[in-house]
């Protein structure tokens, strides 16, 4: 009887494709127990029997030799033999690489059908595949696939119920890359074919003149791209559903609450000029939903659009390579980019996909690095907001020393934190056009995710200000950091208010500097600062969640120091 | 080892959890690579094996002796 199905393949084969084909919308991303290791679960129907389909991260072997990779085998090892049935999902482009997963889950005693997948592909390289040939060699099903335009997926599903198993004699490395060879030998023919443009483009990607030239062009589109979608979403959409439908509703509530009462302040907050302002309010039905909603929503939904398109046409391995050198100054590998670039929508992620970097070390290096140098998208949608009227000159600013404070403090943690950083060792997987299927689901389970972990976190901000606010308690924040503000910082001390905020959402404290009339220098060095600060309540909980709380110490005091020493540095500096 | 420059694995030094690794990416002893090219100095090395493209940090890079084909 089986009763769980497990997709097993080596990394970038296209599983998460193949998943996404087998299972509906009822997806759950869990972690393993005691690991931090992400594994995907869904459900399907075979016959009248939901089965359970799990995901297992990507491996190259069943020895293995990384976190994700143990979990994938301890998982496996789990259930009943009898009960299991695996699917061995191989990249027809790379058959004989990905032959060597297969034959050890053979030689385990599994039940395997194997997944012929990126069948299309392999035709247009001049690569053709006897299945059948396989078939019998192997002694297993083989179903030729494309999972992306779903191609051969009904068939599997049919021949999932032939899957058995043999046994089979454990063979040693070299004898299982003898046997994958013959293997090759009789089953894969090629054909010569001249080089594709893709095939120039890869290419190019990987060598340093070329490759940068590319990456560079690539992010500053992507970057474009970002703003634009999410300029439109909250011009064309956010605010005109706020102001059209939501503020109506909020003005009779008003009314009804009476200006003077406790609930109207708790709720709608103060009026500015008699009207309700959806940023400075701050009312826990007005500015609340409002910030989560209206302004840093559209940015998450655009930014993980972009960066799934990036993640699924394999455009981050490339970068990772080419800034392997730069990161490795600073105690990280090329790898360490991925999380850093996520950081840029949102640090939560950012500093949860420091999971895959190896050492615990690393792991420090990279998530005080995201927290303290890399701004969020909503900070940075502020930042344009506040200074971009001025001149592009300070928007660029702002970037510039954020980079530097990003290099110096990496150059510098690497040279004083302990522990080892490990090497780059990666494949880079061919480009690929992505899976719409699987695009939408990852920006579903991501948007999902963020709503979930920061919304309570902004309602709780929003409270706090507020209580503040209505017992005057800020007056007393106010007078106790004012030395520091005024005779280090040259700000004046209104702005306390809106940097203590800055702990609790950056996106609140910038809209709070607003009406504090600065001068342009003034409102540089407060967005430096509030940039270089951890961006939300939520980074907080995150870091002690993934490091713990003798880290998240260490590297808040980092970041005291670092806005210390840059804020009196810029104030004495620039004239 | 030059760009595009093809040569055998000759040997491969390292702790046995990097030997293993490089076994199940299909780099042992005896396999034919092409070099693809080098990042800078002290950088990674690309190297095609089979069909796959595989990014080697410098130091990971070092620990495979190549015999050059010309």
């Amino acid at each position: 009887m089986i009763k769980k199905i497990f997709l097993v393949g080596n990394p970038n084969v296209g599983k998460s494709v193949v998943f996404s084909r087998l299972t509906g919308v009822q997806v759950i991303s869990s972690n393993y127990a005691g690991t931090t290791v992400e594994i995907m679960r869904g459900f399907f129907k075979l016959g009248d029997q939901d089965i359970e389909v799990i995901d297992l991260p990507g491996t190259y072997s069943l020895e293995p030799g990384s976190k994700s990779e143990e979990v994938a085998v301890s998982l496996l090892n789990e259930s009943a033999k009898d009960e299991i049935v695996v699917i061995s999902i191989v990249d027809a482009t790379n058959l004989e690489r990905n032959l060597y997963l297969t034959l050890q889950l053979l030689e385990a005693s599994l039940s395997v059908v194997v997944c012929l997948n990126m069948c299309d592909e392999a035709k247009h390289h001049g690569i053709s595949i006897d299945t059948d040939g396989l078939e019998k060699l192997l002694g297993v099903p083989v179903v030729p696939t494309c999972a992306i335009t779903g191609l051969g997926i009904k068939i599997l599903i049919e021949r999932i119920k032939d899957a058995k198993f043999i046994s089979r004699e454990k063979s040693s490395h070299r004898e299982r890359w003898q046997k994958i060879g013959s293997i090759i030998e009789q089953v894969q023919r090629l054909t010569h074919r001249h080089h594709t443009l893709r095939e120039l483009l890869e290419d190019a990607s990987v060598r340093p003149f070329s490759g940068t030239l590319i990456a560079i062009g690539v992010m500053f589109t992507s970057f474009e791209i970002v703003r634009f979608i999410g300029e439109n979403l909250i011009s064309k959409i956010a605010d005109p559903i706020f102001i059209n439908f939501y503020q109506p509703l909020l003005i009779k509530l008003s009314l009804i609450l009476g200006e003077e009462s406790f609930l109207h302040h708790l709720l709608i907050g103060d009026l500015i000029n008699s009207k309700i302002d959806f940023k400075q309010s701050l009312g826990l039905l007005t500015t609340a939903p409002y910030i989560e909603f209206a302004m840093v929503l559209p940015y998450i939904i655009s930014f993980y659009l972009v960066l799934g398109l990036l993640e699924d046409i394999g455009i981050l391995p490339r970068l990772a390579m080419l800034l392997d050198n730069l990161l490795h100054r600073i105690g990280l590998h090329g790898f360490a980019i991925i999380p850093v670039l996520l950081g840029l929508g949102c640090n939560v992620p950012g500093i949860l996909a420091t999971r895959n970097l190896e050492s615990r070390r690393e792991r420090f290096i990279a998530a005080t690095l995201i927290s303290i140098g890399v701004p969020c998208v909503a900070l940075q949608a502020m930042i344009f907001g506040l200074l971009g009227k001025f001149s592009g000159f300070y928007v660029a600013g702002v970037y510039l020393v954020l980079l530097v404070i990003w290099v110096v403090l990496g150059v510098i943690l690497n040279h004083t934190a302990k522990g080892y950083s490990p090497e780059l060792l990666v494949e880079i997987p061919p480009y690929r056009l992505p899976s719409l299927l699987t695009l939408w689901k990852k920006l579903f389970l991501r948007i999902r995710g963020f709503l979930i972990e920061a919304a309570p976190l902004v309602l709780l901000g929003v409270l706090i200000i507020n209580m503040l606010l209505y017992f005057k308690l800020f007056d007393f924040f106010t007078g106790l950091f004012a030395p520091v503000i005024k005779g280090l910082f040259g700000l004046p001390k209104e702005a306390v208010i809106a940097l203590v905020m800055g702990l609790f959402r950056k996106d609140v404290a910038v809209g709070m500097l607003m009406p504090l009339a600065l001068n342009v220098k003034e409102l540089f060095i407060a967005a430096v600062l509030l940039a270089i600060s951890f961006p939300c309540a939520a980074t907080f909980v995150v870091f002690f969640k993934e490091l713990g709380f003798k880290d998240l110490l260490k590297a808040t005091l980092i970041m005291c120091f670092v806005a210390l020493v840059t804020g009196t540095l810029l104030n004495f500096v620039i004239r | 080892m030059k760009e595009k420059q093809k040569g055998t694995i000759f040997d491969i030094s390292g702790g046995a959890a990097l030997q293993n690794k490089f076994m199940s990416m299909g780099i042992y002893k005896g396999r034919e690579i092409t070099k693809i090219s080098h990042i800078g100095l002290k950088g990674p090395v690309a190297i095609k094996v089979g069909r796959s493209v595989l990014v080697l940090g410098h130091s990971v890079a070092n620990k495979i002796v190549i015999e050059s084909h010309d």
